[in-house]
């Protein structure tokens, strides 16, 4: 039930909340019981899970940028279906989760219109750009893959509506990485200049993708909350480095050599990798990556250049119940 | 200026002949027609379904989780409704 008429804000506005319903509900996400939309919840429950999936979705939305670039130049008929498709299930999976977060109590609206103004985030990911056909097998393989390792545990988590988002958006992915993945290989069988194309792609693709998992453990905000409230299921670093040992043996059946000359493998046969740059994380994060300004631009482009379909399309329906009241009088 | 809201739909797919229509998400038009195309691209790209119903979610009337108790306690005191309350010698066989 994904009504928003039941969810009214000032309801749940109320600043002492009971001891009694805050200790019921954490045994209910103790015993694995889903949280649904009219469940009573903390008032920083339902806070942290609209940031997260609202962030989640922003995230989808302007991640359709930077392969929606390559669309038209795409190098074959079969490629460009397929990459066509992937950006319009992005689109699909922004949908799912904006649905998913109204049922916390803010309107899709309220929320486009919070990440237009900047004052929410996406990942940090999308800002960077993408320079070459490559570019599009290293986001489908690893941005794709890194995205998965995510997701797969947010299929089982507390809040219903986006437990049940993720499990389409899963379903879904595998098709991305696996295309992704098919565009790498048949670059690394190709000639050395295409060979050389994908290598440089893995390189500058690399690290960035290593930081989508979030901050180390030691300095994450938000994982003990969210770790209690079963919204998280796998801590940061330990997603990071199922990640990382997933990946290695593909980036060497492809032969491509991982950026990173440091990384060394331990007796257990993972791979421990050098450490992050966190402050150029930071930096993207805080509006300075590469391509941040440019994503913004064409988001509030969109918005803009959309107004008149959205204005016409309310109008249309405004009339048209109007003419069936009209006849329904006579 | 705030982007202006638009109605809120429900969705609900029939995935095969002979099942009933399942709750499959919501989804934002201005009318009924928009609903019903938007529900076909965003939830049946990879032929999930042979039939759409859209239904404006604020026609939807929803029991109260927090009253659960009182509204499905009367099911769950009456076990003489379920087969197994019933003793049925076991020579009788299968009934």
């Amino acid at each position: 039930m994904y009504t928003q008429a039941l969810n009214t804000a000032e309801a749940d506005d109320r600043s002492l909340e009971d001891a009694a319903q805050a200790a019921t509900f954490q045994a209910r996400i103790d015993a694995e019981v889903r949280i649904e939309p009219n469940d009573w919840m903390p008032a920083a429950y339902r806070k942290t899970l609209t940031r997260q999936i609202s962030q989640h979705a922003h995230s989808e939305i302007v991640g359709m940028l930077p392969e929606g670039n390559w669309i038209t130049r795409a190098p074959t008929l079969r490629r460009k279906a397929a990459l066509l498709a992937k950006v319009q299930d992005e689109c699909g999976h922004g949908l799912y989760l904006y649905a998913a977060a109204e049922t916390l109590g803010s309107s899709r609206e309220e929320l486009v219109d919070a990440m237009l103004a900047g004052k929410a985030k996406y990942s940090s990911i999308f800002n960077y750009p993408t320079l070459t056909w490559a570019d599009i097998g290293t986001i489908g393989w690893l941005v794709d893959g890194a995205a998965i390792m995510n997701q797969i545990p947010l299929c089982r988590c507390s809040y219903g509506p986006y437990a049940r988002a993720m499990i389409r958006v899963c379903k879904e992915e595998s098709f991305h990485q696996r295309q992704g993945y098919e565009i790498m290989l048949t670059l690394c069988r190709g000639s050395d200049e295409q060979k050389a194309m994908a290598q440089d792609a893995l390189n500058r693709w690399w690290w960035p993708v290593l930081m989508m998992f979030g901050p180390p453990d030691a300095t994450s905000q938000h994982s003990d909350t969210s770790t209690r409230w079963k919204i998280k299921r796998f801590s940061n670093d330990e997603l990071r480095q199922k990640f990382v040992d997933a990946t290695v043996p593909q980036a060497q059946y492809l032969g491509l050599t991982i950026p990173d000359p440091g990384m060394t493998q331990d007796a257990d046969g993972h791979w421990c990798y050098s450490g992050i740059n966190w402050t150029e994380f930071k930096q993207v994060l805080a509006g300075n990556g590469p391509c941040n300004r440019d994503r913004m631009a064409a988001r509030r482009k969109a918005h803009a250049e959309g107004a008149w379909v959205r204005e016409a399309a309310a109008a249309y329906a405004a009339k048209r119940v109007q003419r069936q009241t009209a006849q329904a009088a006579e | 200026m705030a982007t202006p809201n638009t109605p809120l739909w429900e969705v609900f797919i029939r995935s095969r002949n002979g099942l009933a229509h399942k709750h499959v998400g919501s989804l934002h038009a201005s009318d009924a027609t928009m609903a019903l195309q938007a529900a076909r691209d965003i939830y049946t790209r990879r032929g999930e379904g042979l039939s759409i119903w859209v239904v404006p979610s604020s026609a939807i009337t929803a029991s109260d989780p927090a009253e659960k108790g009182m509204m499905f306690e009367p099911a769950e005191s009456k076990i003489y409704r379920h087969p197994t309350f019933y003793e049925v010698p076991e020579e009788v066989g299968h009934m």
